[in-house]
């Protein structure tokens, strides 16, 4: 990757989506620019003091002039506007059977968390053809992904998971930047995704040999934390059992129904008395300043793994 | 010094302390000049140390800290210290009194606090930058400033409020001024543009720099006490800070290109000799940008993890906003047609602002449409984008506004020729600067790097290149300018032959402005003027 970059490379099945949009924006504005330019100029030297052409009559009247344009502009920013939101909405919602990586970012380092277990640093290998999934979480600030050959950018808010995917459609190697500014070394906060024919994801997935999942991490932490002994099955203090109740509606204390997602979780862990569940008593001490992120993410996927509403 | 230059409001012997005490709106309006022209020098330098650095892909010119603070200060400094206050408290706090027939502002003692509480504001931050500087960005995003920076934030940022109540007793000042002294006929719809631009800029700052005081204030408190507003560890929600920062720092974009709109609305009639084009409706659409401009904010955080159908919401409003401006550019170009257009130095920085702001709108149209829009956010593009239309709009409108009213402010002529050396090499050095960035940022170079991939660096060095032709650009009216004060040869009263009543009067005006009682009875720009060419005059 040497030489004069024109362009972000197109790797994703994105790419030719967004390049469309970009190219014909492109067109139109050079075009929109170039006559505005050539009035300005065109008017300047044909009309320019002393020259000699009539300057009589033929004067327009502003009002359907006004109307003409105001009209015409907002037509294309309508069709513009249209365009574009369809691309971004199209790629909201990832399709069903991506593979889910978690990734955490933190100053100044990109983690990732294959489903098998295996770990990456600044590095992610990915297959070809198949979505992928990043579920993201930031230990600090706030940190950007951003993968210019995917065409794809979603910050990493600490406090809230962040999600993006992708499909790679081109075997290579592609700079992954941060994006939002975040510290000293915010410019070597830089990696590399590896596009990979799927037989050699899997060789490579292979070769990495198994670790420990997120779920399994987990479930180690729910037992170091102490977690089991109130809300495990045979716990002497009565906590709520967390078996299914995964994006399932929780009664709350207070009147209020929340969904167990994972911001729900997160919640619970940091600051337990904010929202008790319905039936129990705000015992539970708060893990804030205990536990990191990561160690979140991985309360958050054994909670999942417990089953309920996918 | 001659009769002439001693005359008027300038006054015979210059001792400081007339100046320095003066409530007269002409001399705070030199003050504001000479306070901005400063930061303007020091904010370029800074800017000029970054593209130095950026000549080659390793950081090797300055170390990480070091870049990070020297965008960080740039970005104060000519937000804040520069763009905001430029036009208006420089040439509108010396021309709205002026072009409206009054003899000074409505307030004038608050007219000169203003400039106190700005300059107390200013030399606070300043301060932190001398004891070590700042390096969360001119954004102060959360929960980095708030929690992790180990720099001199509060600092910075409690400046950066005391510079925004000046803001707001120059807004309310104008607005009052606005609505309470224009000479008698002096209808709404006979302002000059640049009235109507001063009047939505000052509505806007006084609407929205509030809340650019409520948020900073708001880092200052949990950088102090902990309070836990944007710490996700206390409940707080760092995006809470970018919702609030935006709904200033948007609409500011407007503070920081209307009254430029406004300058060169002035300009064009005058020298193509015809009445601005579709008056009213670019009169309407001042108000229109003033209003849209509080609907956009969040264009800013497409990428953020807002709702997607927030973003596609904000991508909507932030076309709308596209059309009141495209609207002035049409207006402006057809006011050129069937005139006599000639091309002193105001009217070369007219047209340089024509092309430049069009070009740095219609890249407002990639940002704007969401899909293109998450590539482009936090690139090159986006910087240079604000570039073309800060500097390439907003200075540009500047530099025009002072050759314009330059003979009206000191009562002397510069030189013309300088002046048109200076205009075609800002207008080359500027594109060569900008336009490799937008390739940059498509290619995918994030901003606030101070290393990066050697394939950008092509590119990089181009914009670098620029960086120095404009910075000579920028130095050269210091030196014209400086000679004019000096040795130019007296102005007359209307040199320009231009309609509008600061023209009217002497130059440099008399302390009260008028020696007569001013009555409207027609529109502005009422072209081609009674002293032109009778052959001229149709």
């Amino acid at each position: 990757m040497t030489g004069i970059a024109f362009g972000p490379g197109d790797a994703s099945t994105l790419a030719p989506q967004v390049n469309a949009l970009f190219y014909a924006l492109l067109a139109f504005s050079l075009a929109l620019g170039t006559f505005l330019t050539l009035l300005v100029v065109v008017y300047s030297v044909k009309y320019r003091k002393g020259s000699d052409v009539p300057r009589e009559g033929g004067r327009l009247r502003p009002m359907p002039v006004e109307i003409g344009w105001t009209s015409a502009t907002l037509l294309t920013a309508f069709a513009i506007f249209a365009w574009s939101a369809h691309v971004y909405m199209d790629h909201v919602n990832p399709p069903p059977g991506a593979i889910v990586i978690s990734g955490l970012a933190k100053q100044w380092m990109w983690k990732f968390r294959h489903p098998g277990g295996q770990r990456e640093i600044d590095e992610l290998h990915v297959p070809l053809g198949r979505p992928v999934v990043l579920e993201l979480g930031s230990q600090d600030v706030i940190h950007s992904f951003f993968v210019p050959a995917f065409r794809v950018k979603q910050d990493v808010v600490p406090g809230r998971g962040n999600r993006l995917w992708f499909t790679a459609s081109k075997v290579g190697r592609y700079h992954l930047f941060c994006a939002e500014y975040c510290g000293t070394e915010h410019s070597e906060m830089i990696g590399s995704i590896e596009v990979m024919e799927p037989e050699d994801y899997a060789s490579w997935l292979a070769a990495q040999g198994e670790g420990e999942t997120l779920a399994e991490g987990g479930e180690r932490l729910f037992h170091s934390f102490g977690c089991s002994g109130c809300h495990g099955q045979s716990a002497q203090v009565r906590a709520p059992d967390l078996a299914g109740i995964w994006n399932r509606p929780v009664a709350l204390a207070s009147g209020e129904t929340v969904i167990a997602d994972a911001a729900y979780v997160r919640d619970s862990v940091l600051m337990p008395d904010r929202q008790v569940a319905a039936g129990y008593r705000p015992i539970m001490p708060s893990f804030a300043g205990l536990i990191d992120e990561e160690e979140l993410q991985m309360i958050q996927a054994y909670v999942e793994s417990l089953g309920g509403q996918p | 010094m001659t009769d002439q230059a001693a005359s008027g409001y300038i006054g015979g012997r210059m001792r400081p302390l007339d100046w320095l005490l003066s409530t007269d709106h002409k001399r705070v309006a030199w003050l504001y000049l000479v306070s901005l022209t400063g930061f303007f020098f020091l904010g370029g330098l800074m800017a000029v140390l970054m593209r130095l650095e950026l000549a080659t892909p390793a950081g090797d010119l300055v170390g990480d800290d070091t870049y990070n603070r020297l965008f960080t200060i740039h970005g104060i400094i000519m937000v804040w210290f520069f763009l905001v206050p430029s036009i208006p408290a420089t040439l509108g706090n010396f021309l709205l009194p002026l072009m409206i027939g009054a003899k000074d502002l409505a307030f004038p003692k608050l007219n000169l606090a203003s400039w106190y509480v700005f300059l107390l504001g200013s030399l606070f931050t300043l301060f932190s930058v001398v004891k070590g500087g700042v390096d969360t960005g001119w954004t102060f995003y959360t929960p980095f400033s708030s929690l992790y920076s180990n720099s001199y934030v509060s600092a910075a940022a409690f400046g950066v409020i005391v510079v925004g109540f000046s803001s707001i007793m120059t807004g309310i000042n104008f607005i009052v001024t606005t609505h309470r002294l224009r000479a008698p006929g002096l209808t709404w719809f006979r302002l000059p543009i640049f009235v109507w631009t001063i009047y939505a800029t000052a509505l806007v700052m006084v609407l929205a720099t509030p809340v650019l005081a409520a948020s900073l204030t708001l880092i200052v408190m949990e950088r102090l006490f902990g309070i836990g507003v944007f710490d996700p560890n206390l409940g707080g929600d760092p995006l809470l800070f970018q919702h609030l920062f935006w709904f200033y720092s948007h609409p500011a974009v407007y503070i920081m290109i209307l009254p430029g709109m406004g300058v060169v609305s002035e300009i064009i009639p005058c020298f193509a000799r015809r009445p601005l084009f579709g008056y009213t409706a670019v009169a309407l659409s001042t108000m229109a940008i003033a209003l849209f401009g509080f609907l956009v904010w969040g264009h800013h955080m497409f990428v953020s993890g807002l709702s997607p159908y927030a973003g596609v919401v904000f991508s909507f409003f932030s076309f709308l906003v596209a059309i009141p401006s495209a609207i002035k550019v049409f207006n402006w170009s057809l006011t050129l047609r069937k005139g006599h257009v000639s091309f002193e130095p105001p009217m070369l920085y007219a047209l340089g602002f024509v092309g430049l702001f069009t070009f740095g709108g219609l890249a407002g149209l990639f940002v704007a449409a969401i899909a293109v829009d998450v590539q482009l956010h936090d690139t090159y593009f986006v910087v240079a984008h604000f570039h073309y239309i800060m500097v390439g709009g907003m200075v540009t409108a500047f530099m025009g506004g002072l050759h314009f009213w330059w003979p009206k402010m000191t009562g002397r002529m510069y030189s013309q020729l300088w002046g048109t050396i200076a205009a075609g090499t800002m207008f080359v050095g500027f594109n060569l600067t900008f336009l490799p960035q937008y390739v940059l940022g498509w290619a995918g170079m994030p901003r606030r790097y101070h290393q990066y991939p050697p394939e950008f660096q092509f590119w990089h060095d181009l914009s670098s290149a620029g960086a120095v032709v404009l910075a000579l650009a920028y130095a050269m009216p210091l030196f014209y300018f400086g000679w004019s004060l000096l040795y130019g040869p007296p102005a007359p009263p209307n040199p320009w032959l231009a309609t509008g009543l600061e023209w009217q009067t002497s130059s440099p005006p008399p302390k009260h402005n008028f020696d007569r009682v001013i009555v409207v009875k027609g529109p502005p720009y009422d072209y081609p003027h009674e002293a032109d060419d009778p052959e001229v005059k149709r």
